[in-house]
Order: C-alpha cells, then sequence, then structure tokens
C-alpha cells in the first residue's frame, strides 16, 4: 500500500551551506497496546526505520518506535555537498516500505 | 453581572489551584527513573556516565493531547569531521515502551538539531541523550504534563 509523502528540500543551495529537511509520511504507526471494540488486541503496525541518503551516501538514519506520533514528521539537517538526489526511505511492520526521492542544485 | 463575576472568580480559583499543583510537579525532585527506561538506557550506553549538558531536550511543559507532542533535540556540536554527534536517543518514564526513537548522525548533518511529533502517555519525564564521537554520552530531562494522554486505555 503506497502511503503519501510529503518532502521539503531547498531546490538551491550554496556548497557547503546548512540545509534544513523536513519528512511527512502518511501512516497509521499502529501501537499494538490498543484493542478494538470486542477487546481484541490490535496488532503492532508502525514504520521502524528512517533512512535518508545523499548520492547514495547514508547521511541519516532513524529508529522509530510506537512513541512515534502518526504520520511520522522528521525534521534534519545536512550540508549542502553537491548536486544530485536526496533519496528517503521508510520501512515498517508487515513488509512496508516506501521510497522518495528530491533534486538538490548546489552551486 | 452578580453570577458572571462568580464564575469568574472561580474559574480564576481553579486555574490558581491547578497552576500550583503543575508547578509542585514541576519541582518534584528528581525521582529514581522507572526500571524499564533505566534498562532501555543502559541498553544503549553500556556500561558509559551519562552528563548532563550539551544536549537541549524541547518539548511543551504542558500539553492537551498526547497523541502528537512537538519534540526537536538540538546538540551543541560544531560537527565536524573529528568532534560530531553520533547518535541521539530519546526515552520516556511511562509509556508501555520505554524508547521514543534513535538516530544515527554524522558529520555530514551540519547541524545536529532534530524533531519530530512524539506520543506521550501520561505526565512523566521524558529524556534524550546524545553520544558524541569521542564516545562521551550527555543527556538532557524534560517534565511534561500531559492532560489527556496518547489512546492506551487498555493497559495491561
Amino acid at each position: 500500500m503506497a502511503a503519501r509523502t510529503l518532502i521539503n528540500v531547498p531546490q538551491k543551495a550554496r556548497r557547503g551551506e546548512i540545509i534544513q529537511i523536513k519528512t511527512l509520511i502518511s501512516h497509521i504507526m499502529e501501537t499494538g497496546f490498543r484493542h478494538d471494540n470486542v477487546g481484541k488486541p490490535i496488532p503492532r503496525d508502525i514504520i521502524t526505520s528512517f533512512v535518508c541518503t545523499y548520492n547514495g551516501e547514508e547521511i541519516f538514519k532513524a529508529a522509530l518506535y510506537q512513541a512515534i506520533a502518526a504520520n511520522p514528521f522528521i525534521t534534519f539537517h545536512t550540508v549542502a555537498t553537491g548536486s544530485g538526489t536526496i533519496a528517503f526511505q521508510w520501512t515498517g511492520d508487515n513488509g512496508f516500505t516506501q521510497e522518495a526521492s528530491a533534486k538538490i542544485t548546489v552551486e | 453581572m452578580g453570577i458572571g463575576n462568580t464564575t469568574q472568580a472561580t474559574r480564576r480559583e481553579f486555574l490558581a489551584a491547578t497552576a500550583g499543583a503543575g508547578a509542585l510537579l514541576m519541582v518534584r525532585p528528581a525521582q529514581a527513573t522507572p526500571a524499564s527506561m533505566a534498562t532501555a538506557i543502559r541498553q544503549v550506553v553500556g556500561e558509559a556516565h551519562v552528563k548532563p549538558g550539551k544536549i537541549k531536550l524541547d518539548l511543551p511543559p504542558l500539553v492537551e493531547n498526547g497523541n502528537t507532542v512537538a519534540m526537536s533535540v538540538a546538540v551543541d556540536s560544531p560537527m565536524t569531521a573529528k568532534d560530531y554527534v553520533k547518535a541521539i536517543h530519546v526515552f520516556t518514564e511511562k509509556n508501555p515502551q520505554p524508547n521514543v526513537i534513535s538516530i544515527q548522525l554524522g558529520p555530514r548533518a551540519g547541524k545536529a538539531e532534530i524533531s519530530t511529533r512524539v506520543r506521550l502517555a501520561d505526565t512523566q519525564q521524558v529524556v534524550a541523550i546524545c553520544e558524541l564521537s569521542d564516545g562521551s554520552f550527555w543527556s538532557d530531562k524534560v517534565d511534561v504534563i500531559i492532560t489527556l494522554g496518547a489512546c492506551l486505555e487498555d493497559l495491561p
């Protein structure tokens, strides 16, 4: 099931500039601690890992747990080293994977 | 008019009382961290000594809805190839599971500053720990008051 993602990366940056990256993905992040209306436990369904690569090099990695709110929103920073692609990958329970990428021009 | 004044007075009293209670909670002495959080922290830091400082955990002190709480963590570090933040971990005291997020960074980050949204089940203490490239660990603690906890109605 494809999830919607929203990525905010500046299109242009100066070389060496520190840029902020904002990411949002639609995901229920079901904790596994809740029960449905007949008392049956709702199985856990969360995103467990988020990785960001800049031109193939890993720059940021996060392990997520149940305490992350639904629709995980993560912001972080990186140094704009060169033009290219910043790619994002989320993986989670029940074989969930989602990828997204953004282009950046560095001058 | 008279009635309005009375309600206002009672509300003022109520607010004053609750604010007082909140202040009491805020200044409560550092308590022993619950075992599960301590274990989770031990798993990350090993035998290393965790010192207070360098890291700043930012959470609102009073939260209306624990289902989404904006949280940001910043570490005071030059982020150079020799001196950078390797990892940031966040833990909670009273959530059913002590881990919140574990982040791995490198000198490429430029700035060790992240933010996300978390769930908090109850009024509790949240702890952020960072690991620097020299192997030292630093921590910051924040007390948060939650009026409506994240949905965990059937806790074991």
